[in-house]
């Protein structure tokens, strides 16, 4: 038995940032680091390393649908789909120019966004779009895919450029 | 799906003045005052309700998980029933629904909604975030996060598709934040011009500050009830209750870019040969938006929306997003959208006044709160109560009898569509 009625808590040097007293406003903070599963989206990942952009395919013969962004599983059939390789070259489908955005990505603005069509696929891939500015985009602007040599393992590991010759 | 359940009123309502922070009360005690303007305005006690449900989106914006079952603590109506919806931007027009299928069902006759969100703990460009964090962090997410940018790309392809303009998109602005010079709720009435909308600063393009909602602090509630205990209750102040005829759900991909090529949903005004070339939704236009509103449309008996409707509340995130739901709700053919504001239609005395409130461009859009305050705008305009509650009748729509709440998610992943009707 300890039963100690003079126990104390211990004080810090610890205190708290306070933005306002009246109503009482005081900072408080929250970060955390997630394990992450790519799960069956983790081919897609991987082959950007070796510079390969992987949609996928429904395996239901009556159905086929194409996916430039992979899936499992048919969002038309329900059956699963198998990996496929995507052309390097699309068109851009829509496209904007971002020059506010989320915190983890303002220091990056002004930044493309775009929706790339590929020839013959069915769905559309997001993708950051670098080499030309706002005035420079329309749609139906041809394209080609570009991989980063450093793998983040992010979606970003691919982007595109105008598809035209070199200066 | 065909319903079939007891009828639901609307009987009471009461919102907090939206503002982008107001630290002198939680979520708690903004629910409590807009429920105790309800249960005092539609002279309640709080005996009388059989439970609730809770509306709220984010979990990060406040760092409080469980934040619904402290509200309904904080209101004294524990331990009834209540649970938490949540969906997007949609939250408060699913919370809504769900209230009504408590009365339906016969479980309740009587059911409170509440909704809330606290958006001001955070930096703006962290809530950007937060908010991005409701699309595929695989795919979405990473490429560059922020939901003006997907809003923008549509409004872009909308452009594309059907020439419209970005003059047709400031002019809802212009529209919806002038409707909130007479709405003392609201969080940013202006007197605006198209041109002052341009030359705002370009947040995503072609959407300007003034073509985007800003972060809001709110919370609003709304009291349904079946309609035995409605015209009982009603019968108490004089006033009357409103009838819930209708409502109506739609889905879609989480991932724009799973959007499908196919063909319009067709409403009972509209024919295949409108749309032949039209391939649908791709990235104009909400399907789910259309889903919602067919099953509502079916639900009250609509058939003709431009000529059965008197007004519209509806989610306005983005000018370019009123301009594709007035498409989606057959207000006018797909495509004609831009032409729909140019003629006026969607104006405060225009064919079917769209926002008069403000919308969420000038009114706010505390999330969870959003569509339960579309729903309570409307039950002040259907009750033809606005003069009494905003101290201003500007805004009364004339004649007001039936009414369409719109509540959106995503990039059009969930939408709610509800039919309201003036009782007779």
């Amino acid at each position: 038995m300890t039963l100690n009625p003079d126990a104390k808590m211990e004080e810090t040097q610890k205190g708290a940032e306070v933005y306002n007293v009246d109503p009482l406003i005081v900072k408080s903070h929250y970060e955390i680091d997630y394990i992450h599963s790519y799960a069956q989206d983790s081919e897609f990942f991987r082959a950007l390393g070796k510079k390969k952009l992987m949609g996928s395919k429904c395996t239901n013969k009556k159905c086929g649908y194409v996916y430039a962004t992979p899936r499992g599983h048919c969002m038309i059939c329900g059956s699963e789909t198998e990996w496929y390789e995507l052309p390097n070259h699309g068109k851009v489908h829509a496209f904007t120019t971002c020059f506010f955005g989320g915190e983890e990505f303002l220091s990056e603005t002004p930044f493309n966004l775009a929706m790339i069509e590929f020839e013959g696929v069915n769905s559309l891939f997001m993708a950051r779009l670098i080499g030309a500015d706002a005035e420079d985009l329309y749609i139906g602007m041809p394209v080609k895919a570009k991989f980063r040599r450093n793998q983040k393992f992010s979606p970003t590991d691919v982007y595109f450029v105008p598809d035209v010759a070199k200066k | 799906m065909s319903y079939k359940g007891r009828d639901v009123y609307m009987v009471s309502g009461g919102v907090t003045k939206f503002a982008k922070a107001s630290p002198d009360m939680d979520f708690r005690l903004r629910v409590k005052k807009a429920f105790d303007y309800a249960l005092n305005d539609g002279n309640i006690t709080i005996q009388e309700i059989d439970g609730s449900v809770a509306s709220y989106f984010s979990d990060h914006f406040q760092r409080q998980l469980m934040a619904g079952i402290m509200v309904n603590d904080y209101l004294g109506l524990s331990p009834k029933p209540s649970k938490r919806i949540e969906g997007g931007g949609a939250t408060g027009g699913l919370a809504f629904q769900t209230g009504f299928e408590e009365i339906a069902s016969g479980r309740m006759d009587t059911c409170a909604v509440y909704g809330f969100e606290t958006m001001s703990h955070v930096n703006t460009w962290k809530g950007n975030e937060f908010i991005a964090l409701a699309s595929d962090t695989n795919f979405d997410y990473p490429v560059g996060g922020f939901y003006t940018g997907y809003y923008a790309m549509m409004a872009n392809r909308h452009m594309h598709e059907f020439g419209t303009t970005v003059e047709q998109l400031a002019k809802v602005s212009v529209k919806n934040h002038g409707n909130a010079i007479h709405n003392p709720y609201s969080q940013s009435p202006m007197k605006l011009t198209v041109q002052d909308v341009r030359n705002s600063p370009m947040v995503s393009t072609p959407l300007t500050r003034l073509d985007v909602c800003t972060m809001s602090d709110g919370a609003a509630v709304a009291i349904l009830a079946s309609g035995e205990k409605a015209f009982e209750i009603a019968d108490r102040e004089g006033t009357k209750p409103v009838k819930i005829a209708s409502i109506g759900t739609g889905t879609d991909t989480m991932r724009l870019s799973d959007r499908p090529f196919g063909r319009v949903p067709l409403l009972s005004n509209e024919k295949e040969s409108d749309y032949k070339d039209l391939k649908y939704p791709g990235i104009h236009s909400f399907r789910a938006g259309r889903t919602a509103a067919k099953e509502a449309y079916k639900g009250a008996g609509i058939t003709d929306p431009l000529n059965e409707l008197d007004l519209v509340e509806l989610h306005d995130a983005y000018t370019s997003s009123e301009i594709q739901t007035y498409e989606d709700l057959g207000l006018c053919k797909y495509g004609e959208g831009g032409q729909f504001i140019d003629e006026g239609k969607s104006e405060l005395h225009g064919k079917v006044p769209v926002n008069p409130s403000g919308g969420l461009l000038a009114a706010g859009h505390p999330v969870g709160a959003t569509g339960i305050m579309q729903a309570v705008f409307m039950f002040w305009q259907l009750q033809h109560t606005v003069k009494k509650h905003f101290k201003d009748d500007t805004l009364q729509v004339k004649n007001a009898k039936r009414g369409l709440i719109h509540s959106h998610a995503g990039t059009g992943t969930y939408v709610a569509v509800s039919i309201m009707e003036a009782v007779q």
